[in-house]
């Protein structure tokens, strides 16, 4: 039977999904990033491989993210698409009447705006990390509490405190601050899960008409003090897919399963054992002096980018 | 003997330096901007300054130490801080020890006899009125000539089947047209442009539409806008831009002589929203818009430099502006990131909303205007 993989691979996670000829979830994997994506998705690669029982024929893949170009190479997708579209064609598949797609990743966020199944607009953050899944995280390491007790700290709270969202640093400082004047944990992190949402609906969702369904998706969506914050401050309900932490990857599967490739470029789920190394070097053909990198495959490169000017563009163009 | 240099924007620096050289100057030619002009102009620029201001600055240093003493910049009235720059940039460079005149030319309706003043230390040889004559010609019809090829490597970019063609063919043209020594050299070099572009592959195809606003430095100068132009059309999307650096000369420097008010069709346009000027470009950018959107565009994008003030009035309309005239809007503030992931991930994102809407509408056959200007 045919299936269709996906590959998110961002900032902070990365992200396989694989899918059916019925779309349906068959496998999904998050795993954290850590800087280094080549190994992230080998090792998504390698779990998948021990979970094949030779059922498995890929027929296409698509590959998203900030990382998509890099994934692409490696894995050998069909099909390189944006997040912010790959987000939405998941999130039209979970929840066909969607309207509003609130987001919140580990370093961006973003509303997609949706009416009769066509993104009519969006935004992304540019300005600030406050309001994003890392500063959370940072967050909840600096008091000490596990990232998924964290939610159900909020929930626990009756008084919130009133902590300044509009950048991290102001926020930061107003929680110690609170937090020496002996306030609970838990309202502190309620007043923070108020604080960024507010953040977000001011900054990312400013002029956007927000209309039912909203989902919610996203690492962040696991916060169940952000959905609850959300719920407030929009006075609607906000609805979490099942595959809420996957989306990109899903949207890339069902991506590359539109597209009707008929002869995949998938290097196989044996390339967790190739040896891929990437390197840099600085051209210093012009005064840009750009960083450009290499990407080997068992040596050989296959792949560079970084120049400014295209001079080192490579060799092998129908991949990237 | 002076030794003059001027900021660097798009490719204006060819008949400026010609014209410079013609009035029996020595001409420091800016260099393209860089990383390095940004390292330098982040390091003496005071840290809000706008991206443009930045840029300019780094390109003084660089051509200070590459030998100038004289710089020459256009001044400016209105809210807009470019208007102060010149002053604020020449304080700066005197504190860091460089030695140089600084020579503001301001918008000639307001400031006529400082410009002639300005004007009168920048001509060093006996010139004749004949000699005017075929100087301002000559360095007209080469500015001219330099916004037409790249007119037509923005059209031409989203048809080339082979990616990179248009680039590479603009970048030939500008190379001709510098090596330009007089008027009488300018028409075959214009012959031989046409004939380069006419030798691209083009597919027969409908192309999405985006026109660009926004403000003049970071719409006109690619190296301060990640080459969006350029991205744009390697996605398959003819750009238009609302500002030329020939008609911003009509505009800002003939017109405004005769006090007359240059694009005046574009402020009559934004009246309905945006009765007063607030500096910069602000009021032109939501004109503009509404321009691109009755000759059948299907989006917009407004460039503009983080905190420009100008730009912000702007893009609060903005939006409306684009809903009510139902074409699609982004904003995009430049700053100095030199990653294009960032910008690309958007414009293709933007790109596939605006496919999407065409096919959602069907309507893409019936733009005769745009269909006739393709032509």
């Amino acid at each position: 039977m045919a299936h269709y993989l996906g590959v998110d691979v961002g900032s902070v996670s990365t992200n396989l999904v694989l899918i059916d000829e019925d779309e349906n979830v068959i496998e999904s994997i998050y795993i954290r990033t850590q800087g280094n994506p080549i190994r992230a998705v080998q090792e998504g690669m390698k779990i998948l491989a021990s979970r094949n029982k030779g059922a498995w024929e890929v027929k296409g893949v698509g590959a998203t993210g900030s990382g998509r170009n890099l994934a692409g190479v490696i894995v050998g997708a069909d099909v390189i698409k944006n997040e912010i579209t790959a987000h939405a064609v998941a999130s039209l598949r979970e929840v066909p009447d969607v309207q509003t797609v609130l987001e919140i990743g580990g370093q961006d966020s973003k509303i997609i705006i949706l009416r009769d199944g066509v993104v009519t607009d969006f935004a992304m953050n540019t300005v600030c990390a406050a309001g994003t899944g890392s500063f959370l995280d940072q967050q909840a390491n600096r008091l000490n509490i596990p990232i998924e007790e964290f939610g159900n700290y909020a929930l626990r709270s009756k008084n919130p405190v009133r902590i300044a969202g509009r950048c991290a640093v102001f926020a930061e400082s107003d929680m110690v601050h609170k937090q020496q004047l002996g306030h609970r944990p838990e309202d502190i992190i309620r007043g923070l899960c108020e604080a960024l949402v507010r953040n977000y609906l001011n900054n990312i969702a400013k002029g956007k008409e927000i209309r039912p369904r909203i989902v919610f998706q996203g690492g962040v969506a696991a916060n169940a003090g952000m959905k609850a914050a959300f719920e407030d401050a929009l006075g609607q309900e906000i609805y979490i897919p099942k595959h809420y932490n996957v989306m990109g990857a899903l949207g890339a599967a069902l991506l590359a399963k539109d597209a009707k490739v008929s002869n995949t470029s998938f290097k196989g789920f044996g390339i967790s054992d190739i040896n891929f190394t990437a390197d840099s070097f600085e051209c210093s053909g012009c005064p840009n002096h750009c960083e450009v990198v290499n990407i080997k495959m068992e040596g050989k490169v296959i792949a560079r980018w970084g120049d400014r000017c295209n001079k080192w563009k490579v060799v092998d163009s129908t991949v990237a | 003997m002076r030794k003059v240099s001027f900021p660097y924007m798009g490719t204006s620096y060819i008949p400026f330096k010609n014209l410079l050289e013609a009035f029996g100057n020595e001409v420091v030619v800016p260099p393209k901007p860089t990383e390095e002009t940004i390292s330098l102009g982040t390091k003496f620029a005071p840290e809000f300054a706008c991206y443009p201001f930045k840029i300019v600055l780094g390109t003084y240093v660089q051509c200070l130490e590459a030998g100038a003493n004289t710089l020459v910049s256009s001044g400016g009235v209105g809210p807009c801080r470019a208007g102060l720059y010149t002053t604020l940039q020449e304080k700066i460079l005197k504190d860091l020890g460089y030695e140089f005149e600084m020579i503001t030319l301001e918008p000639p309706g307001r400031h006529f006899k400082d410009l002639l003043q300005s004007i009168k230390k920048l001509i060093n040889a006996p010139l004749t009125l004949k000699d005017y004559i075929s100087i301002t010609r000559f360095v007209w019809k080469q500015l001219v000539l330099l916004d037409k090829v790249e007119r037509l490597s923005h059209k031409i970019r989203p048809l080339e089947i082979k990616k990179g063609e248009a680039t590479r063919v603009y970048k030939k043209c500008v190379e001709l047209i510098a090596s330009a020594e007089k008027y009488r050299d300018l028409p075959e070099i214009e012959r031989e442009c046409e004939l380069l572009y006419d030798g691209i592959q083009k597919r027969d195809s409908d192309p999405i539409k985006i026109g660009i606003v926004g403000e003049i430095y970071v719409l006109l100068e690619p190296s301060s806008n990640l080459e969006i132009e350029e991205m744009l059309g390697e996605l398959g999307v003819y750009v238009e831009r609302s500002m030329f650096l020939s008609q911003y000369t009509i505009y800002n420097a003939v017109l405004d002589l005769f006090h007359m008010a240059g694009e005046r069709n574009v402020k009559k346009t934004a009246a309905p929203y945006f009765k007063e000027m607030c500096g910069g470009h602000g009021r032109e950018s939501v004109g503009n818009a509404i321009l691109f959107a009755k000759r059948g565009f299907d989006g917009v994008i407004q460039l503009s430099p983080f905190t420009c003030i100008p730009e912000i009035v702007a893009k609060s309309i903005l939006p409306k502006v684009c809903k009510e005239h139902g074409i699609g809007f982004l904003t995009i503030s430049l700053d100095e990131q030199t990653g294009k992931e960032g910008l690309r991930t958007r414009l293709e994102a933007f790109v596939d909303l605006l496919m999407a809407k065409r096919n959602q509408t069907k309507s893409f056959t019936v733009k005769p205007q745009i269909a006739k200007e393709m032509a």
